[in-house]
């Protein structure tokens, strides 16, 4: 059997998406700004596809939500345009965003701090949450920008964006947020909270890989990250992805469409997989179920090392991860169980879990017998569990 | 980076069959425990090295034969990758049959090597040989115990980089006897900092008390000073050719023969001139200067006096001076 428990690394394509967007392969493949009929033809599905997205985040006409290429693009736009309009051309200087980001936040804040803005990475509490009391603690005249992810790609904690919203409203500071695993996973309502950016990926919620978007509220200024031919209204150039943009209206429709219905069945299956791992002795998750989206579970396993856990795991056809995929290539410690203050044994020992609504139950069924045996045999090697203490 | 670094590695897929092998059934883990080997009338010897925190830890056993110092029986536990297992497994392996002073010989290569399908292909990715190192690291520390000796006393020399085991003096001389300015030069005459990258800066995956970036300063460093210092002399007994001075040595060198043999001149005609700057250029040494007063106006200063001064200097100092009014 394989069973795939990698999905907040990406997501299989839904088969709807994939029908919705082959017409535009080799059909409607006409260049939406050319004047003719080639051209024109594709502007039914994108206003099509720009509607479901409006609809899913229920963003406000006078919002703009700009397609892109993927989110490291759009965090990439957001932190570089408010470098270069509030702090190079500005009187500001300073940023604030958490320690748990993903590599595409910190990795342009490390660059920016190169460029001389200042930069907090503001802690988590025990749970790995960024509080908004917090949050307003580090906010100074000079904070061009607050950006804090909605949801954690390592544990699925939700960040109290809410009140983080409420936070910088007050304190009249732009606020982004990197909404990757949060959209389709989780109600995202883009007029219920004050944010004024949002960033997201359509292949985390069953649409393609390499196209995402930023929101931006109200439609206020931002400078372009690619200067060109003036497409999306000159916020964002390059030939639209057509059949790209139509296949992410299409997964973000279906993804949010019956939303608390969908949580509720992967929830389930969660709750019940995380039940029966816990039951394993010296086992600890990440992260309030309720605080958490209803599809990750990341578990400390004492004793078994996270990349021989994936290995067992593997062997028996199921594909999981020890944190962001981004970063399995490099081994270190999961950064996010550090940041936690999780004792740092325990953070090798990180195995993330990660349902879709397309998980069954047979398969979660699967996954405990073998996640079991694996931590048994594993154990069983095991220099932490060892009874001959060293001679000397 | 180039083409082949485009797409992520596939890791588990470089393991040799061996490794795979060692992962999934590993021979000998398990524990050894005291009553029993008194029993036997043998010695115990249980060694850990590495820690949970780090992400890797073994624990050694050894029963060993007082009478013969061999060693009879090896187990492990690991607390590790599919690397760390396999190699703790193979390094076992090794132990068995032989003499504790025979034992301490065994090197992370010999366990890499061990656990090769073919002996010309590495059995491990470039990233996991540190997992080898821990093997060996662990086999000193419970040779030290038996041996009742510091486990640091096996190593000869100071060890920089564990996984390919290059020593510093290795490391110093490479780079003194080929001149080599970079790092990755170092990687590639020694092979130094080419597999868990460690040792090439601070921040990796270990922390270590030598890093190749620092050994490269430091030697070039000297090596400059050895040559300030030879081209010093030389200059002081006047044996050096003008090419191999410093750029200091250089401009007080035409400053010299200027003075002695120019500036009277140009003085005397109500101007003067100054050495800019001196740049090698392909196969001339350019020297660029600029005329003052009333030189700087008069039309022979860039033919006639240029001429005279590039021809003095050219006899005096080297024949691949050109020299450049600005
Ligand atoms: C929280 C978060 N932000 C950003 C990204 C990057 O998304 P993309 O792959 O579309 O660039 C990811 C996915 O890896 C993510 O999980």
């Amino acid at each position: 059997m394989q069973v795939y428990l990698d999905n907040n690394a990406t997501t299989m394509v839904a088969p709807e998406v994939v029908e919705a967007m082959n017409p535009f392969f080799t059909e409607l493949y006409g260049n939406p700004n050319s004047l003719h009929k080639f051209g024109t033809a594709t502007h039914p599905a994108l206003s099509r596809a720009i509607d479901q997205v409006y609809t899913a985040l229920n963003a406000s006409d006078e919002d703009d939500i700009i397609f892109t290429s993927c989110a490291t693009e759009s965090n990439n736009w957001v932190l570089q345009s408010i470098y270069n309009d509030y702090i190079k051309n500005g009187e500001k200087d300073h940023i604030i965003t958490s320690e748990v980001e993903h590599p595409s936040i910190l990795s342009t804040c490390a660059w920016l701090e190169q460029q001389g803005v200042k930069v907090t990475y503001l802690p988590v509490n025990e749970e790995g949450r960024v509080e908004a009391h917090v949050v307003k603690s580090f906010i100074t005249q000079k904070t061009a920008l607050v950006s804090v992810m909605w949801a954690s790609n390592e544990t699925g904690v939700i960040n109290p964006i809410k009140e983080i919203g409420e936070v910088c409203k007050e304190a009249g500071v732009l606020f982004h947020s990197d909404a990757v695993q949060a959209v389709g996973k989780i109600p995202v309502d883009l007029q219920d909270v004050h944010v004024d950016f949002v960033s997201m990926s359509a292949h985390k919620f069953h649409g393609p890989k390499g196209v995402g978007a930023l929101f931006i509220k109200n439609s206020q200024p931002l400078s372009p990250l690619l200067h060109g031919g003036d497409q999306m209204s000159g916020r964002r150039s390059g030939t639209l992805n057509v059949p790209y943009i139509v296949g992410m209206g299409k997964a973000i429709e279906m993804a949010t469409q019956n939303i608390e219905q969908t949580m509720a069945s992967i929830r389930a299956k969660r709750d019940h997989l995380e039940d029966e791992l816990l039951k394993l002795s010296d086992t600890f998750t990440v992260g309030k179920r309720e605080h958490r989206t209803p599809n990750t579970i990341l578990i400390s396993v004492k004793g078994v090392e996270g990349e021989g856990m994936l290995w067992d795991l593997n062997n028996a056809g199921i594909g999981a991860s020890t944190g962001s995929a981004c970063a399995s290539e490099d081994l270190e410690a999961n950064s996010v169980m550090l940041a936690i203050g999780a004792d740092s044994e325990l953070a090798h020992t990180g195995i993330r879990l990660s349902l879709s609504r397309y998980t069954t139950d047979e398969e979660v069924e699967y996954v405990i017998e073998h996640f079991k045996k694996a931590v048994e045999r594993l154990r069983a090697i095991s220099s932490s569990f060892a009874k001959q203490a060293p001679t000397a | 980076m180039a083409k082949n670094d485009l797409i992520g590695a596939s890791l588990w897929d470089e393991y040799s069959n061996k490794v795979t092998d060692r992962m999934n059934n590993p021979r000998h883990q398990g524990e050894i425990f005291e009553e029993d080997v008194k029993k036997r009338g043998n010695k115990l010897i249980v060694a850990d090295f590495g820690a949970e925190s780090c992400g890797d830890a073994v624990r050694l056993y050894w029963e060993v034969d007082p009478k013969t110092d061999i060693i009879v029986d090896s187990k492990f536990k690991s607390f590790g990758c599919g690397t760390a297992i396999a190699s703790s497994d193979i390094m076992t392996e090794l132990c068995v049959g032989k003499t504790v002073q025979e034992a301490v010989k065994i090197t992370n290569i010999d366990v890499e090597m061990a656990l090769r399908d073919d002996p010309d292909t590495p059995a491990v990715p470039a990233q996991k040989m540190h997992c080898s190192v821990m093997a060996y690291d662990v086999i000193k520390k419970a040779a030290g115990q038996y041996l009742n000796v510091d486990s640091e006393s096996f190593e000869e020399e100071i060890i920089v980089c564990e996984c390919a085991r290059v020593s510093l003096k290795t490391i110093q001389e490479v780079i003194r006897l080929n001149d080599l300015k970079t790092v990755e030069e170092i990687t590639d005459y020694t092979k130094a900092g080419g597999f868990c990258k460690s040792c090439i800066k601070p921040g990796g995956h270990e922390e270590k008390e030598y890093y190749l970036v620092d050994i490269l300063a430091d030697v070039r460093r000297e090596m400059d000073e050895e040559k300030m210092k030879a081209a010093a002399d030389a200059s002081a007994a006047g044996e050096i050719k003008f090419e191999d001075m410093t750029l200091v040595q250089q401009i007080k060198a035409v400053d010299a023969v200027i003075d002695e043999n120019v500036r009277q001149f140009l003085i005397m005609d109500g101007g003067n001139m100054e050495v800019i700057d001196i740049k090698p250029n392909d196969e001339y040494i350019d020297i660029y200067i600029r005329y003052l007063g009333a030189c700087s106006g008069c039309a022979s200063s860039s033919t006639g006096t240029l001429y005279a001064i590039e021809t003095t200097l050219k006899e005096k100092l080297s024949s691949k001076i050109r020299v450049l009014p600005i």
